[in-house]
């Protein structure tokens, strides 16, 4: 694997008074609950690694108050770690003066907030070129870069239009806009959509998995809905309070999930959707005796059974670039569709 | 023998009373007890005593009849005239040069305003209202205002009034919307000037006056302008460091993620984000000045405060009443003139 473009190295933070000493403690195994207790410190993470990919998107995702906002915002240092590193592109962000800093800002990462946070004084040209003005590029440039990404995202003709006078899907569109016109190879997205309606969410999660396949950005995207995060997701990371429970490819994590916490998260989803091909087909060159027809790889188990009709006796062969990877078994299939057995004697069970 | 005698006694510190005792100058309560006493022939002690009644307050007062080292009340009043009649030389070699272009602006304004004739400058207030509202109401009303007061001959004090105003008013945005910038940017400094603002807000406004007397010559103009600025300067400063402090803390961390500078953030987010804020604060300025000039006249200030002046100490009931109604009129002139520009700003956020 090649290097990661960020890669975050044994991160810590802590919020209080004396977070050196309250660090200390955490080192030598206090937790959340008795550092609260006992120090008064808030154990923000906890021994956060993560490597993330090259144009791929890494999705952090937890429930409110796991720590996902406070991680992101220490990508760009908008919060500063008690302990760890963060390596971007093999430098250490924590080591960056003021003004690198403020020039990795300008140049290497944009962000997109939960809440737009666009500029209301600003028209919406403005907001999407305002990156550049920051930089001090010209107005011609950023009026250009800026109008040439609205259209990108579906804006052109709203330019000099207010961000109050958009809907919360397009004010979010400019959010984006105004990400991308900064032209950095990172972005950053805190709960970019979890202030929309499930029907605009689903139409920007569209917009931007459509984005991804042609600029290959790296994108660090924060969420606390598992089916936006397994949607989008390469690599998928869980946080719970402040710790990361369990990461990988969001297949494995569905099919192998290491902890209650995760096994009771992921027992409510559609795992026909979700769940592809590849992740519980035989892997075999052999071709199967009778198959009842080609499917490919990452086609979801939703698709399959569509095409099957239901009929769980059936054998596809499945394909990928025009050499068979594996066959799929129907039985295999509804297997997988059942949540793994924990989910529903473990932590459900422990709950009552 | 007075109350708290005993007291002084039975500490042992007798001697340290009776140290240097000297008849000092008589209180006026003494004197009335003694002028009692010699009336009805008996003891002025006893008389006095009868004043204290039977548990008095041990004040200052008290304490001294008991004991002479204890200084009386009218001590701690001369010295705290001493103390300010002392640093006032120093205070004068200071304050004098930087408070002289106060002086010089309010003098040359003045000029100004009463150098050019009623049918240059009531055109020009109307042009300024019209530039800053875009309201045909306001001008109407500013236009009907001033030519109202000129026929009623009262235009020559209303334009002086005026020109106070707009010059300490110009002061006070100068230095307040820096102050209030400073203090939103730093806790200790906001918790260190909310009490000054607070004392000058409620401070009597004839208490400013008595030291800003000893300390410049009534005839200086600057004398009523720092009295002005003082009272007037506190609503701007405090808006503009609310309206800092109210600016959405998610845009300023989008402001911060995409590497402005403090600078950039500051005249490119923070004040235009303020702006309806400071311009509130603006027009609270201004409606405190005008309040101030008037009672500004006491020192020499001119306008329209010299008329009401009038009305009061000579009893002309009529030239009080019109020359009220005059600052009224200019008060409502002002605010409906800054709140139609300050819509005009805030529509334009919208």
């Amino acid at each position: 694997m090649t290097r990661p473009k960020v890669s975050i190295r044994g991160l810590y933070k802590i919020f209080g008074g004396d977070p050196e000493r309250a660090l200390a403690a955490v080192k030598r195994g206090m937790g959340k609950t008795e550092l609260l207790e006992s120090q008064g410190h808030v154990l923000g993470l906890q021994d956060i690694n993560v490597d993330v990919a090259a144009g791929r998107i890494t999705v952090i995702m937890g429930l409110s108050g796991s720590g996902k906002s406070t991680l992101i915002r220490h990508l760009n240092r908008l919060i500063e770690p008690t302990a760890g590193e963060i390596l971007v592109d093999g430098e250490d962000v924590m080591k960056l003066g003021p003004r690198a800093l403020l020039e990795m800002r300008k140049t290497r990462m944009s962000m997109v907030f939960q809440k737009f946070a666009l500029f209301p004084h600003r028209t919406v040209l403005e907001n999407a070129g305002a990156s550049r003005r920051i930089r001090g590029e010209t107005a011609d440039v950023a009026d250009r870069e800026g109008r040439r990404w609205l259209e990108r995202v579906g804006l052109a003709g709203y330019e000099n239009a207010y961000p109050a006078q958009l809907s919360g899907g397009m004010q979010q569109r400019v959010g984006i806009a105004r990400a991308l016109t900064s032209d950095s190879d990172i972005m950053l997205m805190d709960e970019a959509f979890s202030a929309l309606d499930p029907l605009i969410r689903t139409d920007m999660q569209d917009l931007l998995l459509a984005l991804q396949t042609e600029l290959h950005k790296t994108i660090v995207f924060i969420t606390h809905d598992l089916d936006e995060a397994l949607k989008l997701a390469d690599h998928l990371v869980i946080l719970k309070d402040g710790r990361v429970v369990q990461q990988g490819e969001p297949q494995e994590i569905l099919l192998h999930p290491n902890d209650p916490y995760i096994v009771d998260f992921i027992s409510d989803i559609n795992r026909a959707r979700v769940l592809r091909v590849r992740s519980v087909m035989e892997r075999t060159q052999a071709p199967p005796e009778a198959a009842a027809g080609e499917i490919e790889e990452n086609a979801t188990l939703e698709s399959v059974i569509a095409l099957s009709g239901g009929d769980t006796g059936k054998v596809y062969r499945v394909m990928q670039d025009g050499a068979q990877t594996g066959v799929l078994h129907m039985q295999d299939l509804v297997r997988a569709l059942v949540p793994t057995a924990a989910s529903e004697d473990g932590l459900r069970a422990g709950a009552a | 023998m007075a109350f708290y005698t005993g007291v002084f006694d039975s500490l042992g510190l007798r001697e340290w009373c009776d140290a240097d005792k000297q008849d000092g100058p008589l209180s006026m309560a003494q004197l009335l007890a003694r002028k009692k006493a010699a009336e009805a022939g008996g003891d002025a002690q006893a008389a006095m005593d009868a004043i204290s009644g039977p548990a008095p307050f041990p004040s200052l007062d008290e304490l001294h009849r008991a004991c002479d080292a204890v200084p009386r009340t009218r001590d701690f009043t001369s010295g705290a005239e001493q103390l300010f009649l002392d640093v006032k030389d120093p205070l004068k070699v200071v304050l004098d040069p930087i408070t002289q272009p106060l002086s010089f602006l309010l003098d040359e304004s003045l000029a100004l305003f009463m150098w050019l004739p009623w049918y240059v400058l009531i055109p020009l207030l109307a042009l300024l209202t019209w530039w800053a509202t875009r309201s045909w109401k306001v001008l109407a009303l500013v236009a009907a205002s001033f030519l109202g007061m000129a026929f009623i001959d009262h235009y020559d004090y209303a334009v002086q009034t005026l020109s106070i105003v707009f010059v300490c008013t110009i002061f006070c945005v100068i230095l307040g919307v820096p102050i209030g910038i400073a203090m939103a940017r730093s806790d200790r400094l906001q918790g260190g000037l909310t009490p000054v603002l607070d004392m000058l807000q409620t401070l009597p406004t004839f208490v400013y006056l008595i030291p800003l007397i000893f300390l410049f010559s009534v005839t200086e103009s600057k004398l009523y302008g720092i009295a002005i600025i003082l009272y007037a300067i506190v609503p701007v400063i405090r808006l503009t460091n609310l309206g800092i402090r109210l600016v959405d803390r998610d845009v300023i961390e989008a402001a911060d993620a995409f590497g402005m500078t403090s600078r950039q953030k500051l005249w490119g987010v923070q004040i235009p984000l303020a702006l309806p804020n400071i311009m509130a604060g603006v027009n609270q300025t201004i409606m405190m000045s005008l309040a101030m000039v008037v009672i500004a006249s006491l020192v020499s200030a001119p306008g329209l405060g010299v008329l009401v002046l009038r009305g009061i100490r000579n009893l002309e009931l009529g030239v009080g009443l019109v020359s009220g109604l005059c600052i009224v009129l200019l008060a409502i002139v002002l605010d409906r003139s800054t709140k139609a520009a300050l819509e005009r700003i805030d529509r334009s956020e919208r």
